[in-house]
């Protein structure tokens, strides 16, 4: 079952970010960089947990996914830490994320060249 | 000599457009128009040349098309007086780096994709002045260096929006000659005035020129005294098919039916099978389909008298991003077919 | 010109073709699906040997690697031209901003090119993910302490 609302989920996350792009003017960086801080709110206001819980890569792997991520990091951070929390929580949550994306990036730059659309 | 009425040169003795070429990529080899090109490039990246940037490439597909022009005409380098060239890029990279190869007097242009009628203009005027016996008019653009200045990396994953219009890798040159050589004849030119009508979508260019071209049109139409149904045919830049529809829209109501008009960015793509969305643009998209199509047309006798409007949208990134509207230009040629002697 | 800025915005708007949007969205929906599906596949498969919050990072590291991949020989730009935000809102999406944009730069030097523009279509996303964190512990602090 858990595999189906993965699916769901994930794919309706996606459609709604197709709507906002047919639908409205923003551009696909400013829906992306909403996505982030819209999953940090929902994260927040405590509707974003139980939707990981449910939905699992569903809602972890939309971008939703990354802000939540971050907001957990921060609450974690700041009840270990106090205020400093604040700063090193979100950063340090999606340490593995950034920093996987930057080393495979560099490992495609090295391999790949810019590729003609024909 | 010429005769200036309003924005128009009238030339009474025609400067002759002697020789032309058109290169195209792949995916232009592959339109309508790709039977017509004087060389299909199979690798856009010239990459077996050691060419490793697709800037590069561009100054290298520009200087192919210059070389093409002057065997088809028979002049070497040495003997050409002046070129007039542009391109998008930058400070018009590519051209400045293909004359820097050819070693002719050089007069870099920026019209975004009216450049090739800007270019043709002034070597006319220059021809029929007396000032330059052989001129060139040159103008190129590359899908990949223009998408990587003006929009995202090639290898990033987008959508396209269905008003979006596709820039060519193509390239054209013509070599201008005073009134007496054979060629194709320039019988008067029209500078557009910028127009801008408050468009701000950067993915619905033919939108933002359309009332340049629309504008250049009623004042060559005033200049000349003529309408729509005096040419053979009113072929416009790269207006694509949603900048063609608001131009019909758009001169019905200022009294003129427009239906004998063509527009280079659909001449150049199949729209249905390419792909291209609005269709084709850029600098090299007009210059390719008016050498590989408007004027063999001209020269072979099956048309007498065109218009030729190529439109350019002037904003840069930062003008763009600073939330200003597009304001768009639009130069208007009109073309005749070579007459006894002269024809081609 | 019979013509002002008013009316041409809805002769304009008039004319625009519509995205295809029943099409659009049905391959958003299937491909993104289909990312997360493959991701919750392998959470699933991590979490077989390692503790849930292990299993999430491994699984996204995974997912960036593949995306990354893709990128090199154009298959994610390809299938991103039908996918829209199927591809766009998934983090592999993000993988394939950076990647694409560090292949893209590489003419310009690993510093000057590669260095300076490796985050340039995701870096909004990390500032701004970054900043709503802070306001969110900034807040949480003092709910904390009042509470």
């Amino acid at each position: 079952m858990n595999y189906l609302w993965a699916f769901l989920v994930g794919g309706a996350l996606c459609l709604a970010g197709q709507l906002l792009i047919d639908l409205t003017p923003l551009t696909p960086a400013r829906i992306l960089t909403g996505y982030v801080a819209a999953g940090v709110v929902l994260s927040a206001v405590g509707l974003y947990g139980p939707l990981a819980d449910w939905a699992g890569a569903g809602a972890s792997v939309p971008l939703l996914g990354f802000g939540h991520l971050l907001a957990k990091g921060v609450q974690q951070a700041v009840d270990e830490q106090g205020l400093v929390g604040a700063f090193t929580g979100g950063l340090t949550a999606a340490a593995g994320g950034v920093a996987a994306s930057l080393v495979f990036a560099i490992l495609a730059a090295l391999l790949g060249r810019s590729k003609d659309q024909n | 000599m010429s005769i200036r009425r309003r924005d128009t040169l009238l030339f009474p003795d025609p400067p002759a457009i002697a020789a032309w070429a058109a290169v195209g990529g792949k995916k232009e080899g592959e339109g309508p128009l790709g039977a017509a090109l004087d060389e299909r490039l199979a690798d856009a990246s010239f990459a077996a040349e050691g060419c490793t940037s697709w800037e590069d490439a561009e100054s290298r597909l520009q200087q192919r098309c210059i070389r093409r022009c002057l065997r088809k005409a028979g002049v070497t380098a040495r003997q050409v007086e002046l070129a007039f060239a542009g391109d998008l890029q930058a400070q018009c990279t590519a051209s400045a780096y293909a004359m820097r190869a050819m070693g002719v007097p050089f007069a870099g242009l920026y019209g975004a994709c009216s450049t090739m009628a800007e270019a043709l203009a002034l070597a006319a005027a220059f021809a029929a002045a007396g000032y330059s016996e052989r001129t060139l008019a040159v103008t190129s653009s590359h899908f990949c260096a223009a998408e990587r200045q003006f929009r995202t990396p090639l290898n990033y994953g987008g959508k396209r929006t269905p008003t979006a219009q596709w820039t060519a890798t193509a390239a054209g040159a013509c070599l201008v000659r005073p009134a007496g050589a054979p060629g194709v004849g320039v019988a008067s030119v029209t500078f557009g005035r910028v127009q801008d009508y408050a468009v701000r979508d950067i993915n619905n260019m033919g939108a933002a020129m359309m009332p340049a071209a629309a504008g250049t049109l009623l004042a060559c139409f005033g200049a000349l005294r003529a309408a729509p149904q005096d040419f053979d045919a009113v072929i416009t830049g790269d207006l694509g098919a949603v900048g063609s529809e608001l131009l019909y829209a758009q001169l019905r109501k200022e009294g003129f039916s427009l239906d004998n008009h063509l527009d280079c960015g659909c001449l150049l793509y199949d729209r249905d099978e390419q792909h291209v969305k609005a269709g084709g643009s850029g600098a090299g998209c007009s210059a390719a389909a008016l050498c590989a199509y408007i004027l063999p047309q001209l020269a072979a006798g099956r048309w007498r008298r065109v218009l030729f409007v190529a439109t350019g949208a002037l904003m840069s990134q930062a003008t763009f991003l600073q939330g200003q509207s597009i304001p768009g230009i639009a130069h208007a040629v009109e073309l005749i077919a070579p007459t006894g002697e002269g024809r081609a | 010109m019979k013509l002002d800025p008013q009316s041409y915005a809805r002769m304009v708007r008039r004319a625009a073709p519509p995205s295809a949007l029943g099409r659009d969205c049905a391959w958003a929906f299937a491909v993104g699906g289909c990312i997360c599906l493959l991701g919750e596949a392998m959470r699933r498969a991590y979490a077989l040997r390692f503790a849930p919050d292990l299993a999430g990072t491994l699984t996204s590291i995974t997912l960036i690697g593949l995306a990354a991949a893709a990128t090199v020989p154009g298959w994610y730009q390809k299938l991103a031209a039908r996918a829209g935000a199927g591809t766009l809102v998934p983090s592999t999406g993000f993988a394939n901003s950076v990647a694409s944009a560090a292949i893209e730069f590489k003419a310009e030097g690993w510093v000057t090119g590669v260095g300076a523009h490796i985050f340039q279509i995701a870096g909004p996303v990390i500032a701004y993910g970054t900043l709503a964190s802070w306001v969110w512990g900034l807040l949480y602090w003092a709910m904390s302490r009042g509470g």
